[in-house]
């Protein structure tokens, strides 16, 4: 009969008559083979239809199979042949128990590939405790000790995938021995066996370690990456041991990068991929909360970042990995830039693949820094809406990291609207998706009983605590009521426990607030539920006390009733004593409202520690036949000798959960277990911070209203703004274009982000505002001054002479430059549109600071007249360096364009009969411009004047160090501008130059003069927010405390003359502390807390450059002398 | 079903049906055709065989069941190097059955399925107790080659 089959099986692929890839070229003879027998079965099985079919035809093989490998005249050929078709067997889900001794005994006694596969089938065949596997170990023995490498290679192999723990012995100094061996592979192998006993049985390899060390070491990369994974369980276990590797690792990571690996390692042109991603792993364990060995790997991730620059998955893999070891050490403000810039790449990215790795990165990131979720909520938002479900479920667990008491409405409806959405989609992914009809569900059922405990605590602390808005939380308990209702209507579903005990708390509690709900219905529902074999007792001491609390709300009820009998003799002893309070409590109805307040669940209730109230029903309690007290200590004996025991888990651990939420547990006297105070909320402690303090501060609150009404631009300013400027043309286009659909995915940033970013380590930052009442204002403010502009400008076009239409362009490079340059790095985590309108800002601050200085050296009228019409709103041409600006009138004035700018007086440099050199510092937003006046006094004109300054190492001057004037006529000036930048950080330096002349004879005159570092620092207009976000990314601080004279009075008029002196913007002051910012020129931040107390101030300035903050405090200090 | 899910990431594992979550970071190796049948299957952590037919039909629905801490990417590129490998040593195209998500697209589909054992025997090379132990192409199939060759002679 078997044989009939078998033939028919093998006839079966010419029967099919499909192509026979089988004849194909290949290897050797019967490779690939399709007429083998293992081709025939699978040719069968795939033309199958149905399942049955399916088992009767593995059945009859298995049957066919038995038969040949008991046979004794079966070769070991065939043997093999009979193995791999078992394997297939077993992996369509077929046990095939009976080959697996001889898979043993193939293993034992077949040539190289037959050994082989012998191997290979007890690996997929038997697991670790397998009784079988003891047989193997003399079989590896053997051919450990084996010349012939390949059966080495395959023993090591299967003792890498499979091996007894209780035999290691017998084969570990054989391993060891093979450390050194000549082969690689062999090393190799050795090593992943050692790996694989480290797994199974650490204490037996504890005496080799320096031997990993030394594999580690290895010329072989094989085998250095091979010992990479023993290293990362290790660091795993304990970094602390392991720092000393760092090094090691930071080297190895370094050649990899750096492309020394022998070519085959790579892979798509990218450096053993693999392998650095385990690196960056390792690292990221050995450089968490540990700055000095953080220290030792920042060079080499930044590397990795750089060097990963090919358009190709892998790469992206092991930048994912980068960013998270970046994230995971001890943070480095450029490496974090550079890891935000990448996570915005991939979240921003079309590709579905790139934008779910950017996702998860940006929910890990969150935890560290929740600020960068503002800066991408709007991609965020966008997510939410993706076509791929995976994107959105990973957008909500995004969201669900950034939850706290202002968002979390929002949250939960955008994960209700997810569920109801994808209901279909869902049903097909999840088996118990029915659960997901539900919207706050939705966290449960997909976590089940595997997720973590505190989130159930969370949700039900967050129901019961509700949000400031009554009515809010009452539709959210309704609409949690109802919506178990109508999962428990469903009989005989299953639901993980933990959403059992969410369910029957919610209705317990908060059952009433439902009108249609008959309560006994509901109690009938919980009365079912009870009945199912799949919930837990300790599930069960919830639904009794959802029950008890409902029935307190009734006077009387069938179903209470019949349960109480039904349980009054049940054999598990905690529901017995259940059914017997709920009996008191049901004779006693006063007792029971007073005991089972409605929604009292957040109410502190102080228990008298004696319960001598109590006394009286606890004597009561007893006489019915209530369990008598036993201590604490009895009690818990009993439950761990119950829970040894493996009985169904009896009450006691079950009372346990649902003791701090319901009194109802509580009533039966066991007074020391309630202790001296007894609340009934929920157990709060290991509840996350998600809930913290910030969560619950009172709404500040979503403006996001105004955001709509950005007022139409007037449209002459729209024209006018065509020509003045573009970059500011676009913001406003921006905000004329926002559509309708933009303006909600806005509003609902604002709602779903709200709060964030609050988490700043100084007070005074901790204030939330966001982001988008910012960006709000600011494009207003920049609307606003664009048409004042406009005019301005419209003014300016009017006069004759005017030289700013010529201007005009410059201007526009002007402002992109300083966008591109400057502020995209100051406000390394705020958005770009931020970004412009910070940068923006600044041109107001400096006027702001401007004016503080009074303008007071302006002497023309007309300079002044334009001052007065918002010229200097207008940026200042880049100095146009080396143009040699137009003739000036003779008395000494700047050219109009600088004239608004805050400027020094005009001082004489140097002079002779002949010629007299004025010099005039302006201070732009952008650079320190000195201005160069040439007076010839003489009668004659000049000819080949030049001006040349000398290099020092303080400065650099643009575009040259020298400036030429081919005549200066008699009786008349020139000037020239140059713009001075600071090179070096220092408090005071010293530029000199030389002038020459050719008249008669060459003469040569010299000067000098002083710029410090107050010339190059600007205000930086940033919001508190922005300040904290920077703050938290500038490593380099110095803090000074500062002696204050009487008259220097209080915080603010100290900052004040700070804030004139040395042009800082001050952010905030509250109260004794204030916070400022500034930046070195061209965009170096710097911050500056400060606080007084008792006649000191205290200042603290951070920056990203280390010599920035001593220098400002020295200014600062000289200042402060000073007045 | 995988071409379905062809352009995603795969799924890497289901935590409900394996014990001890963060030791091993591949906890299984699946290979799947169109119809969502099993065309290899290889565990590093021991699951019972009548439980393993339910992951394995949960896992081709799920595809998206993915663990937290893993870096889904690497392991996307992981299968695109076994496939790559596969295409080295099977160095045939054959037209059935199994197409992975690669461009261009490959498939192995016959010489996957009637040379079980040599594909396991590539695998194990690869990955070992959930660990990718080697990636290299040459070093890979080096073994194999060997065993070939002595069969032959």
């Amino acid at each position: 009969m078997s044989d009939v089959v078998e033939r028919t099986l093998s006839a079966l692929p010419g029967l099919l008559g499909q192509h026979d890839p089988g004849a194909g070229p290949g290897g050797g003879p019967g490779r690939f083979s399709a007429t083998s027998r293992l081709g025939s079965l699978i040719r069968s099985i795939t033309a199958l239809s149905s399942k049955h079919e399916e088992e009767k035809l593995i059945q009859q093989e298995q049957t066919n199979l038995k038969a040949t490998v008991s046979a004794p005249t079966t070769t070991l050929r065939l043997m093999k042949e009979c193995m791999v078709r078992l394997i297939y067997c077993e992996m369509l889900g077929y046990e095939s128990s009976f080959g697996y001794i001889h898979a043993i005994k193939l293993a034992q006694q077949g040539n190289l590939l037959e050994k082989r596969v012998g191997y290979l089938a007890v690996s997929l065949f038997l697991h670790e405790n397998h009784e079988l596997l003891l047989l193997l170990v003399n079989t590896v023995v053997k051919d450990l000790q084996s010349t012939n490498l390949v059966e080495v290679c395959m023993a090591l192999t299967v003792v890498s995938q499979i091996f007894p723990r209780e035999m290691i012995p017998a084969v570990l100094p054989l391993i060891e021995d093979k450390l050194q061996h000549s082969k690689e592979i062999i090393r190799r192998k050795a090593v992943q066996a050692l790996y694989k006993f480290y797994l199974i049985a650490p204490n037996q390899v504890q005496h080799i370690h320096d031997k990993f060390r030394k594999a580690l070491c290895d010329r072989d990369v094989g085998v250095m990456a091979a010992s990479l994974h023993i290293y990362l369980q290790m660091i795993k276990k304990n970094a602390s041991g392991y720092k000393d590797l760092t090094e090691s690792f930071v080297t190895i990571l370094k050649q990899v990068v750096g492309g020394k690996l022998p070519i085959d390692f790579n892979y798509h042109s990218v450096p053993a991929p693999w392998l650095q991603i385990q690196l960056l792993r390792i690292l990221g364990l050995l450089g968490k909360d540990d700055p000095r060995t953080s220290e030792l790997m920042y060079d080499v991730l930044d590397e990795s970042l750089r060097r990963a620059e090919i358009n190709h998955n892998i790469t992206y893999a092991i930048l994912f990995e980068c960013v998270q070891t970046i994230y995971t050490i001890c943070p480095k403000s450029d490496l974090l830039e550079k890891a935000a810039k990448c996570i915005g790449k991939f979240v921003l990215s079309p590709k579905i693949n790139l934008k779910y790795l950017g996702l998860k990165a940006l929910t890990y990131v969150i935890q560290q820094d929740p600020n960068l979720a503002l800066q991408h909520q709007m991609t965020i938002i966008e997510c939410l809406d993706h076509p791929d479900p995976i994107i959105k479920r990973e957008t909500l667990e995004l969201l669900y990291r950034i939850t706290n008491g202002q968002n979390v409405t929002v949250i939960v409806q955008k994960m209700l609207d997810y569920l109801r959405q994808s209901k279909e989609e869902y049903t097909i992914i999840n088996l118990t998706g029915k659960i997901a009809e539900l919207t706050m569900n939705a966290v449960f059922s997909v976590g089940g009983d595997v997720m973590h405990p505190d989130i159930p605590n969370n949700f039900l602390r967050l129901l019961a605590e509700g949000f400031d808005d009554e009515k809010e939380d009452e539709q959210l308990r309704l609409y949690a009521v109802q919506s178990y209702l109508s999962l428990l209507e469903e009989e005989d579903t299953f639901y993980p426990q933990k959403f059992l005990q969410v369910m029957s708390w919610v209705l317990g509690e908060y059952s009433y607030l439902t009108n249609d709900g008959d309560p006994e219905i509901i109690i009938t529902r919980l009365h079912r539920l009870l009945k199912q074999t799949f919930v837990t007792s300790e599930t069960k001491a919830w639904i009794m006390t959802a029950i008890t609390k409902m029935s307190s709300r009734m006077s009387c009820s069938k179903t209470v009733d019949k349960l109480i009998q039904e349980f009054s003799t049940s054999l598990d002893t905690c529901m017995r004593q259940y059914a017997f309070e709920l009996k008191h409590l049901c004779e006693n109805k006063e007792l029971m409202k007073k005991l089972l307040p409605l929604d009292a669940s957040c109410d502190e209730i102080m228990v008298d520690a004696s319960l001598s109230f109590l006394d009286g029903f606890v004597a009561e309690g007893l006489r019915c036949g209530a369990a008598p007290y036993k201590p604490h200590h009895q009690r818990q004996e009993e439950k761990l000798s119950q829970e040894k025991g493996d009985m169904s888990s009896s009450g006691f651990t079950g009372r346990q959960s649902p003791a701090g939420l319901s009194l109802g547990s509580d009533m039966s006297g066991n007074s020391a277990e309630i202790g001296q105070k007894e609340t009934n909320c929920l157990k709060l402690d290991g509840v996350r911070k998600l809930w913290g303090k910030e969560g619950y501060l009172p709404k500040k609150e979503n403006k996001t209203g105004k955001e709509d009404k950005t007022q139409p631009v007037p449209p002459d300013s729209i024209l006018m703004g065509h020509v003045v400027d573009p970059p500011l043309m676009q913001s406003e286009q921006q905000v004329v274009s926002l559509s309708e659909e933009e303006k909600e995915k806005k509003q609902l940033a604002s709602t779903l982000f709200v709060g964030l970013g609050s988490n700043s380590s100084i007070s005074l930052m901790g204030r939330a505002d966001t982001i988008n009442q910012k960006l709000k204002k600011k494009s207003k403010i920049s609307e606003t001054q664009n048409s004042e502009e406009a005019s301005s400008f419209q003014n300016i076009a009017t006069l004759p002479f005017s030289p700013l239409p010529d201007t005009a362009p410059n201007n526009k490079e002007n402002f992109q430059g300083n966008e591109h340059l400057g502020l995209r790095k100051v406000s390394l985590s705020s958005s770009e549109v931020l970004e412009a309108s910070v940068s923006f800002d600044t041109s107001q601050s400096l006027r702001e600071a401007g004016l503080d200085e009074k303008l007071s050296n302006c002497r023309l009228s007309t300079s002044s007249l334009f001052a007065d019409s918002n010229i200097e709103v207008f940026q200042p041409p880049k100095t146009v360096p080396d143009i040699v600006a137009r003739k000036a009138p003779l008395s000494l004035c700047l050219p109009e364009e600088l004239a608004g700018h805050p400027h020094s007086e005009i001082v004489e440099l140097c002079s002779c009969d002949i010629l007299t050199v004025y010099s005039c510092k302006v201070w732009t937003d952008d650079c320190s411009l000195l201005v160069l006046f040439v007076a010839n006094n003489s009668t004659s004109p000049l000819k080949t004047v030049n001006l040349v300054f000398e290099t020092t190492e303080h400065f650099k001057i643009f575009e040259s160090l020298s400036c030429h004037f081919p005549v200066i006529e008699a009786q008349s000036m020139e000037s020239c501008q140059k713009c001075v930048q600071l090179e070096k950080v220092c408090t005071e330096g010293i530029l000199s130059g030389s002038i020459s002349y050719h008249l008669d004879m060459d003469t040569h005159l010299e000067f000098s003069l002083i710029f410090s570092l107050s010339d190059f620092i600007r205000p930086m207009k940033i919001t508190t927010e922005d300040f904290g976000r920077l703050w938290l990314s500038f490593s380099n601080d110095v803090k000074q405390n500062i002696k204050m004279s009487p008259s220097q009075g209080s915080l603010s008029i100290a900052l004040n003359a700070l804030k004139q002196k040395l042009k800082l913007h001050i952010v905030e002051i509250i109260g004794n502390e204030g916070i400022a910012a500034c930046q070195l020129l061209p965009s170096i931040p710097c911050l500056l807390h400060c606080r007084t107390h008792a006649r000191t101030l205290a200042l603290w300035f951070r920056s990203s450059c280390s010599a920035l903050p001593d220098s400002l405090l020295y200014q600062c200090q000289k200042m402060m002398e000073e007045s | 079903m995988w071409q379905k899910y062809s352009s995603r990431l795969p799924a890497s594992c289901n935590k409900q049906t394996i014990s001890e979550p963060n030791r091993k970071m591949i906890k299984f190796f699946l290979m799947v055709n169109k119809q969502g049948q099993t065309r290899l299957s290889r565990y590093y952590e021991h699951v019972e065989i009548h439980k393993r037919t339910m992951l394995e039909a949960e896992v081709i629905k799920n595809c998206l069941s993915r663990s937290r801490e893993q870096n889904e990417m690497a392991v996307y590129e992981l299968i695109h190097n076994f496939v790559e490998v596969l295409d080295r040593y099977f160095s045939r195209v054959s037209e059935l059955d199994v197409s992975f998500p690669v461009s261009p697209p490959i498939h192995l589909s016959f010489s996957i399925m009637f040379n079980l054992d040599r594909v396991h025997i590539i695998l194990d090379e690869m990955v070992l107790n959930g660990c990718i132990v080697e990636t290299n192409k040459n070093r890979i199939l080096a073994p194999l080659f060997v065993l070939d060759k002595m069969a032959e002679s």
